[in-house]
């Protein structure tokens, strides 16, 4: 591991060459050209679902591509494991640090290295060799701290020395600064930028595009799992690279004129979020939904918007203000109240929050509406007749794919289980709709289905709140636009005055 | 087409499951320089003579109801192995209170059962407090709550309850006995079998515990919830099910359903509680719990199952074949039927998937 004090040598350190990887129904990444050069610090930028970890998890031998090659200092290389990378001089630090809170810093650095045997640790070689790397690279680091003891600034520290003390040349920081305070940002940056010196190649993978400018030698951006361009961050303003990231594609969605009726639907007024890890996820939000109106949050995810509309199902505690649904105080109310007074909620992830993997169609039709008088009987508390013709109006309303209502979940493609839960949430009369990307992850078919049901809805009367991290969705089928940047709203707009380029520069907090 | 495979698969999996343990057993028994086929013979000749029979289905009923105990906390992804001290403390109080009284002879047996019902569901839902409120896991915490009730239990008996006799300072630890009209009667008569030994009252008990629970599970909206919250918390959590309160609500019914499974002992036979009063149901139950996959049938097969090998394996004191063998098929025929229930359950998995699969390619 040679120091290369050669920061101006353009020799290319990681050459991505046409990568390609499809999960089911989706393409991931679609033809992915990269050259990162050596002993420069190169960010890739995009939203999530960009195919930015996708990208990261095959370079680091975690998943294998469909076509394409990787070539790692000239040499192509093929990774069936992490460890096969390690090899070759990858290494990655994940957003979610993978150490042992009870060991040693020491001891977690050398976890790993050796095979299971009697042999006593030889502490002196490896406490000395950590202490050699962290001088070199200006990372001071006391090897004999247990984990529990640090701040995550210098957890941070110890997984980047763990990965360099097996040999990383190249270094893959996955969001590295979403977990930390604006001073160890600096801190970080600082220690970055020496191992940039020392030759050391760094990928950094973010959304944050101040960051990515001030660190940053090259920028690759992504979007849709495609690479839209890289450029030299000298070279480009942040609004070019907003643009980059959001695309300006015009919206797919045709649009249709408003239906919105005057009467409220739903009204949140001054709400604050609960702190969460010493801050709080929103704050003094403010905003009404008419019957007859889509009304649209867009925001680079992780500005608070998921915690908003769990406060508003009722899941996610609030600190003061207040909700209103049809002009009636629903702050008090349980979840479950919350349900029966016609909330519907299409959550972000489906799997996970919208249904039952391991149960049948006509038990997650009734997921949500339990309590509901249709599912009751007058002996038996749950009424499964109804709850299977319920489930088989959604399969046939939404073009559910399934061989019946008896099917698991989880049998069902992501599509398909998109549909049947958005089916669920909109065939049961619902008051308010709580939409949060409902089309994420599947094919064109299903989307334009959800769009078609999601406009019916609101033509025949209901309000809907959508969430979108898909710009062309969120402008295609908003009739009123807000823009959510840190936990507020910055920014009231029509989906016509909204050009990408202006959405971009609010959704950014270029403009407030 | 699915539906038929899987219903016969269920059906066929248990036999085979047992055909594979008998055939591991015949295995140790050769090695053992035993026949294996004289001794299964012997078994189940002796397994299925009326007096047998009758002692099966009296073993069978408190292991029931603490495998029906077990499984409302499984039903919900919680593991309860605190029925052991919730029933003991239950049977407990209940003998002992219910021998001071002197009440008509239904509503007296009602009450016994309600005190024990109770105080082990009390007991229970400090458990479920704990995990609540301090995130305390909830197999720590009724490990610790059966030390400590089975040793309150025993400081109860010896110090509270027990009335110590002048005459005779020999005697165990003990209540005094029930008076008749705490006492459930045998069923004997009702069925015209006077000439077996008595089977206990409490077989009805059971038989109405298992209904309850059967109803609770998979007809109710609580049961939903619970069901749901055990298979996926954060989906259970957005559809309105408060999981703190359900977690609640599950330890207290397991544990007021496990305070059951000291009573046919109590009101049918002992009717007292003295320190040989049985103990251990409470982890013999887990195990008919996971044999009968949480089911109330199943669950009532496996109880017999177990019982009957407890119950036959007696003769094999006189074949000269170490009884220890029976433990031994225990543990086999719990490991074959779960390991087996797990390939189904791939099995039926797949088979989903790809039917689902076909669905798509055909349209």
């Amino acid at each position: 591991m040679g120091p290369r004090n050669f920061p101006f040598q353009m020799s290319i350190a990681l050459k991505i060459k046409n990568i390609s990887k499809s999960f089911p129904g989706v393409l991931a990444n679609d033809n992915i050209d990269i050259n990162i050069p050596e002993a420069t610090i190169h960010a890739i930028v995009g939203e999530n679902g960009a195919g930015k970890s996708t990208l990261m998890k095959i370079i680091y031998g975690m998943i294998q591509p469909d076509s394409g090659t990787i070539e790692v200092f000239n040499k192509e290389q093929k990774f069936n494991s992490p460890k096969e990378a390690i090899n070759s001089g990858i290494g990655m630090v994940h957003q979610h640090f993978m150490l042992a809170d009870n060991l040693t810093v020491l001891e977690n650095v050398v976890l790993g290295l050796e095979n299971a045997s009697l042999k006593p640790i030889n502490k002196k070689k490896y406490n000395d060799e950590i202490e050699s790397i962290s001088k070199k690279y200006g990372m001071p680091l006391d090897s004999k701290i247990t984990i529990d003891d640090l701040g995550v600034g210098e957890k941070q520290r110890v997984e980047i020395i763990k990965v360099l003390y097996r040999g990383a040349k190249i270094l893959i920081l996955d969001e590295p600064t979403a977990v930390l305070v604006p001073q160890e940002v600096n801190e970080l940056f600082e220690n970055l930028r020496s191992l940039k010196k020392e030759g050391v190649t760094i990928i950094f993978i973010s959304h944050k595009l101040d960051e990515v400018l001030e660190i940053a030698d090259g920028v690759s951006v992504m979007r849709g799992g495609k690479h839209v361009g890289t450029v030299e961050s000298s070279n480009v303003s942040k609004p070019d690279l907003a643009e980059m990231m959001i695309g300006k594609s015009l919206p797919k969605p045709p649009k249709r004129d408003t239906s919105a009726s005057k009467s409220i639907c739903l009204e949140v007024k001054g709400l604050n979020g609960e702190v969460l890890d010493s801050k709080a996820p929103f704050s003094d939000i403010n905003f009404k939904v008419k019957k007859g109106e889509i009304l649209g949050i867009a925001g680079v995810e992780g500005n608070g918007q998921r915690e908003l509309t769990e406060a508003i199902l009722g899941v996610y505690p609030i600190e003061s203000g207040q909700i209103s649904l049809n002009n009636k105080d629903i702050n008090d109310l349980e979840t479950r109240t919350r349900r029966s007074l016609g909330v519907s909620y299409i959550p972000e992830d489906r799997q996970s929050q919208g249904l039952v993997m391991d149960s049948s169609l006509i038990e997650n039709a009734m997921l949500g509406r339990q309590t509901k008088e249709r599912y009751r009987t007058k002996f038996y508390n749950i009424n499964y007749k109804n709850s299977k013709s319920f489930s088989e109006e959604i399969i046939n309303n939404y073009d559910v794919r399934t061989p019946g209502s008896a099917t698991l979940a989880l049998a069902l493609s992501g599509g398909n289980q998109q549909k049947f839960v958005v089916g669920r949430e909109l065939n049961d009369e619902p008051n308010l709709l709580i939409a949060s990307q409902p089309t994420r992850g599947i094919d064109i078919g299903a989307q334009a289905l959800i769009w078609e049901k999601l406009r019916d809805a609101r033509d025949s009367g209901l309000g809907v709140l959508l969430i979108s991290a898909d710009l062309e969705e969120l402008l295609g089928l908003s009739d009123r636009l807000l823009v959510i940047y840190e936990g507020k709203i910055v920014k009231e707009l029509l989906p016509k005055e909204a050009t990408p380029e202006v959405l971009g520069a609010y959704m950014t907090g270029l403009e407030q | 087409m699915i539906k038929y495979t899987t219903k016969i698969l269920s059906f066929l999996t248990p036999l085979i499951a047992l055909s594979t343990a008998v055939l591991i057993c015949s295995f140790i028994l050769n090695l053992i320089d035993q026949d294996p086929v004289e001794t299964f013979k012997s078994m189940w000749e002796y397994g299925i003579t009326g007096k047998s029979l009758v002692s099966i289905l009296n073993r069978s009923v408190p292991l029931y109801i603490s495998a029906v105990a077990v499984a409302v906390g499984f039903k919900m992804g919680l593991f309860n192995i605190g029925v052991e001290g919730q029933y003991l403390l239950g049977a407990l109080l209940a003998a002992a209170f219910g021998s001071y009284m002197s009440l008509p002879p239904v509503l007296h047996v009602l009450l016994i059962l309600v005190m024990a019902s109770v105080s082990a569901g009390l007991w229970a839902a400090i458990a479920g407090y704990l995990k609540v409120k301090k995130g305390i896991h909830e197999v720590i915490s009724t490990i610790m709550l059966n030390y400590i009730g089975t040793g309150t239990v025993a400081y109860l008996l010896a110090q509270v309850f027990f009335e110590k006799d002048e005459g005779d300072s020999l005697k165990v630890p003990q209540t005094n006995y029930l008076p008749e009209s705490a006492m459930i009667p045998p069923l004997n008569k009702m069925l015209g079998i006077e000439d077996l030994p008595d089977l206990h009252g409490f077989l009805i008990g059971a038989i109405f515990i298992g209904v309850f629970y059967y109803w609770l599970i998979w007809k109710t909206s609580l049961g939903f919830d619970l069901r749901a919250t055990g298979s996926n918390p954060v989906a259970a959590k957005f559809s309105g099910a408060d999981p703190g309160r359900l977690i609640i609500l599950a330890m207290v019914i397991s544990g007021s359903i496990a305070g059951f499974v000291g009573m046919s002992g109590l009101t049918g036979y002992y009717h007292r509680y003295t320190i040989d009063f049985p103990s251990g149901l409470g982890f013999a139950g887990i195990g008919v719990a996971l044999l009968g996959r949480n089911h109330p049938i199943g669950m009532a097969l496996g109880a017999i199952l177990i019982s009957f090998l407890e119950r036959s394996s007696q003769i094999l004191d006189l074949k000269d074949v170490p009884k220890e063998i029976e433990r031994i098929m225990q543990g086999i025929i719990i490991l074959t039927v779960v390991v087996g229930y797990e390939i189904v359950r791939r099995f039926v998995l797949t088979q989903q998937i790809k039917e689902a699969s076909k669905e798509v390619l055909d349209e």
